[in-house]
């Protein structure tokens, strides 16, 4: 399988001095073609920081990221971001129809090749009679399948998901964890996902990258030998998944010990970490709402 | 049969809902011109005709042309479409002005602190201020009035354009840079739909300043149109024929808001809290 995501040294410093927050530390890391890749660590520690820098929304300050062998430097052309907040990434003043069109109308295709892509990838995502709806009057999963569909329907090369399905209910998370394996085994998308949640990135993942705590560097890349047809009853109950999502969480565990210190002093670092990330994601997003207009072409 | 009733049931429920909340809306209205005939009526100030004896000095004052003209009188030409023209012209320029430089303003990162202290001084100055101004650059005519509508309304948009294209939501802006969003979509299809609830917000209000300064501005110096008509009907001693034009000034402020009111709810209907019964 050729090479499809290629993360080489990457190192993001939020500031600079000694006020400085080094959210990602020598990071590298490749994603094969048609693989699904899952990034699991702690939360505050650097994902979506990472993400960012990956999907070329922020330049790193230091390493660099190729796709497909070329190097990315500003938003790459054939890349999607699936966001965890649904119903802030979709457009409200827009049908599910349109939403799912959006990343198609400034490419050279008919009005009619448009809306057949639209409603190819809304059928792949079991959503084929709500295109005139809009994305309000629809209950949160479905509303996070329509970000699917979008993000599908500009055939990415690659498809970024940030904690895609940590907003919505277990029930809901199980049917879509499925339906983005189904899609993605259909469609041969190459898929980095991001989350905090160690039994979905061993369910979902083909391989799962283990992060450290902030700042974030890959402590672990384990393979997920599951049958590639999961259940999620029965792949849960099975001894290979049960050992594999152990040795996850102790890697998870066993990170923070850089220090022999007490429990409470280890949450107030990650209390900080998360808050340090937090504001730094703020600030990076709003200098962006400002320079999105000279950026965004 | 149960169907039957209970659709004949919906159906009358409907109509006493529809009837109860047109009394809502008008029983008011209706009682305060009743009061208004009676206390005119009882009063005998020539100051302060009757609304009935407004209303038949509009329809003669107003209906009593040709077929030809499907029976508008010359007035109506002569007056009341120019001050209405002045009116529309000066706010469409105002509001793509507004709209335009807004936008750019609001989207820069700097733009609005170069330019935030002027705008907040010019909008300070009470417009019909400026209406000898306009008239020295001017002359007496369309341009001075249409100016001093732009001069007017222009601010409401403007700044409601700023602050509308500012706040659109973060991750939105990222979902947008990670499609390579081209401008003229990013800001066709992200950031203006995005501030349209700010911008109407704008317009309704730019839209009254409009018939505002347009009758201020024929008040001072006009050779036609409805606040010429007004100023003129006054020194006449004329007063039904005054009030006639005023409650036009009413109507027509009334009118024109709720096209807009009617535009704003067809523009905006994506939005999930507006009603959606219609």
């Amino acid at each position: 399988m050729p090479t499809m995501l290629e993360v080489t040294g990457l190192n993001h410093r939020y500031g600079s001095g000694d006020g400085a927050h080094v959210a990602v530390k020598d990071l590298s890391f490749s994603v094969d073609a048609g693989q699904l890749a899952c990034i699991v660590g702690p939360s505050g520690c650097g994902k979506s920081t990472l993400l960012r820098c990956i999907a070329g929304l922020i330049p790193p300050t230091d390493g660099s990221v190729s796709l497909h062998g070329d190097a990315v430097n500003g938003v790459p052309d054939d890349l999607a971001v699936v966001f965890q907040d649904y119903s802030r990434s979709l457009f409200p003043w827009l049908t599910v129809a349109r939403n799912v069109e959006f990343p198609l109308r400034w490419r050279k295709l008919g009005k009619q090749e448009r809306a057949e892509r639209a409603q190819e990838a809304l059928d792949a995502v079991g959503l084929s009679g709500v295109g005139r709806k809009f994305p309000w009057q629809l209950s949160g999963g479905m509303q996070q399948r329509v970000s699917i569909a979008r993000a599908l329907a500009s055939k990415p090369a690659l498809l970024i998901m940030d904690e895609p399905f940590a907003s919505v209910d277990a029930q809901t998370r199980f049917e879509l964890e499925d339906l983005l394996r189904r899609v993605q085994r259909e469609q041969r998308t190459t898929i980095l996902l991001v989350t905090h949640d160690i039994d979905e990135s061993v369910y979902l993942g083909d391989r799962v990258l283990v992060l450290s705590k902030s700042p974030a560097t890959i402590v672990a890349d384990l393979p997920v030998d599951l049958p590639a047809d999961r259940d999620q009853i029965a792949t849960r109950e099975s001894a290979k998944f049960v050992a594999l999502r152990g040795e996850v969480a102790r890697l998870l565990q066993t990170v923070p010990a850089k220090q022999a210190a007490p429990e409470q002093q280890a949450d107030e670092d990650v209390a900080t970490a998360d808050a340090a990330e937090w504001t730094a994601t703020e600030e990076a997003a709003t200098e962006n709402a400002g320079s999105a207009k000279e950026t965004s072409h | 049969m149960t169907q039957v009733t209970e659709r004949a049931t919906r159906l009358r429920s409907q109509a006493v809902a529809g009837l109860s909340g047109f009394a809502r809306t008008w029983l008011v209205f209706i009682g305060a011109v009743v009061v208004w005939e009676v206390a005119t009526r009882l009063a005998e100030s020539v100051f302060f005709p009757p609304p009935t004896e407004i209303v038949s000095t509009a329809l003669q004052l107003w209906f009593s042309g040709p077929a030809s003209q499907l029976f508008l009188s010359d007035v109506v030409f002569d007056h009341i479409l120019p001050s209405l023209g002045r009116c529309l012209a000066g706010w469409a320029i105002a509001v793509i002005l507004g709209v335009g430089l807004g936008t750019a303003l609001g989207r820069s990162r700097t733009g609005m602190d170069y330019v935030g202290p002027l705008f907040a001084f010019f909008r300070a100055i009470p417009p019909p201020t400026l209406v000898p101004v306009f008239m020295v650059l001017f002359g007496l005519g369309p341009g001075m009035q249409v100016a001093t509508i732009i001069f007017g309304a222009i601010w409401p948009v403007l700044l409601n354009t700023v602050d509308g294209v500012r706040a659109v939501d973060s991750v939105k802006v990222d979902t947008a840079r990670s499609f390579r969003t081209p401008t003229p979509y990013w800001i066709g299809m992200v950031v203006l739909p995005a501030a349209l609830p700010k911008i109407f917000a704008g317009l309704r209000l730019s839209l009254s300043i409009s018939l505002i300064l347009m009758v201020v501005s024929e008040l001072i110096g006009s050779l036609n149109g409805i606040g010429h008509e007004l100023i003129s009907a006054q020194r006449a001693f004329e007063f039904p024929l005054m009030w006639t034009w005023i409650v036009l000034l009413g109507i027509l402020g009334f009118g024109l808001n709720s096209l807009l009111l009617a535009a704003e709810r067809r523009v905006l209907r994506w939005q999930p809290n507006r009603n959606n019964d219609g």
